[in-house]
């Protein structure tokens, strides 16, 4: 069935959102998302790093045997990973200390992975970089959602601007530490897929 | 020494758990959780490729990649930092480590290997291999620590998949509302299961 260019970047959005429905790329989303600034460039690096290594693994589909297909993914988008991270480095030192491993584990986020085999592997080149993208877009709406409930909940701030001035600086807000700490991420995820699921119940799972 | 390493890891299984307080190995910690045989089967896999691989890469950067590690060749190349080189160096390590084993595996202990079989190819792109050889270059570990800190983090794994898998099959008689069955529902146990493990946090030997 062909795949329309408008569905192969729209679609990932929230129809077919890689996190809340195929269950993908779930160690970085949680593990980045306590304040929005790493969120956001953690997001965008994925979405550039999955967008070119679609369209890279889809230009040499013909030619890679199937036999050695995964090493051969795995090698150029490593190098992708490289490369993002040392623009990273040079241009956003700050962040990229912030994200620490978690540039490097672009590597193994089942997102880049994915689109690559699923996609990548059966369509041309211009389409697989509409699907590369709008997966990225997809991760990067949910990383972005789930950062701003923790930023503003745990510290009252959104991108570091205080919003909710806390107790301790003289205002009303009583920043909820949990959502800073590791059970948040997990939480603020759960929640979200509910959300989503009780909007959409056709995505709604019997478990 | 031995309560330093004894330390680093009862510290790499409870206070820094990969799964619980990093968030490593996610994709397939809720996907292969449904039954607690299937679970263990992968914790056991995750360990002995971790007990492999995290070494075998610290031995790669400390003599070829680190800044100067390749003085040994030749004096000129002193100056050489390949630490850029460390993504791509310890994917390929991890996958053929991965291939070697499943080979080994299928060779000379054919019913471990028929109980892990599934697995062992997944465990390529698990995200807590690779995490934890970059948390022991980011953390400067000697050969000695990686392997320990490599068996300490897998164990705390297994830990984590095997109780939440236990969680889960009790979970089939339990009336969840519609929306959250299924992944929502394992995200908040999860959340739960960190809430507990939090309580190791600040220990020390």
């Amino acid at each position: 069935m062909p795949v329309r260019p408008r569905d192969a970047l729209l679609d990932p959005l929230v129809d077919n959102n890689p996190i809340a429905l195929q269950v993908l790329g779930i160690c970085s989303a949680l593990a980045v998302t306590t304040q929005l600034m790493p969120a956001l460039v953690m997001a965008l690096a994925l979405t550039v790093v999955t967008g070119l290594s679609s369209v890279s693994v889809s230009l040499i589909r013909k030619w890679v045997p199937p036999d050695i297909r995964i090493i051969v993914q795995l090698v150029i988008i490593a190098s992708l990973v490289i490369i993002t991270d040392q623009v990273l480095q040079a241009f956003l030192f700050q962040v990229s200390k912030q994200l620490s491993v978690f540039v490097g584990l672009i590597i193994t986020n089942c997102i880049v992975m994915g689109r690559a085999e699923a996609f990548a592997m059966q369509n041309p080149p211009g389409l697989s970089f509409l699907d590369g993208i709008g997966n990225g877009l997809g991760y990067s709406l949910v990383l972005l959602v789930v950062a701003f409930a923790r930023e503003l909940l745990g510290a009252g701030k959104l991108f570091g601007y205080t919003v909710l001035t806390p107790v301790a600086e003289g205002g009303w807000y009583q920043p909820n530490g949990l959502m800073v700490l590791a059970p948040g991420a997990f939480f603020v995820i759960g929640l979200l897929i509910w959300l989503l699921r009780t909007i959409r119940p056709e995505q709604a799972e019997e478990d | 020494m031995v309560e330093h390493l004894l330390g680093l890891l009862l510290e790499a299984i409870f206070v820094e758990n990969m799964a619980l307080a990093f968030f490593l190995g996610m994709c397939s910690f809720l996907a292969v959780s449904r039954q607690v045989d299937t679970a263990v089967g992968l914790g056991l896999a995750v360990i002995f490729v971790l007990v492999v691989t995290v070494p075998l890469n610290n031995i790669v950067y400390t003599q070829l990649l680190a800044p100067g590690a390749l003085a040994w060749a030749h004096p000129s190349l002193v100056e050489v930092d390949l630490g850029f080189l460390g993504y791509l160096t310890y994917i390929g390590s991890i996958a053929a480590t991965v291939q070697v084993v499943e080979m080994v595996l299928d060779r000379y202990a054919p019913a471990l290997y028929g109980a892990l079989g599934v697995f062992l190819p997944l465990i390529a792109v698990n995200c807590a291999i690779l995490g934890a050889s970059l948390f022991m270059v980011e953390r400067s570990y000697t050969l000695g620590e990686s392997a320990v800190y490599a068996l300490g983090s897998g164990i705390g794994w297994l830990m984590a998949i095997a109780g939440l898998a236990a969680i889960r099959e009790k979970l089939r008689y339990s009336d969840i509302p519609k929306g959250l069955r299924g992944l929502g529902i394992t995200f908040i146990i999860t959340g739960l299961m960190a809430i507990a493990f939090m309580a190791f946090a600040g220990i020390e030997l």
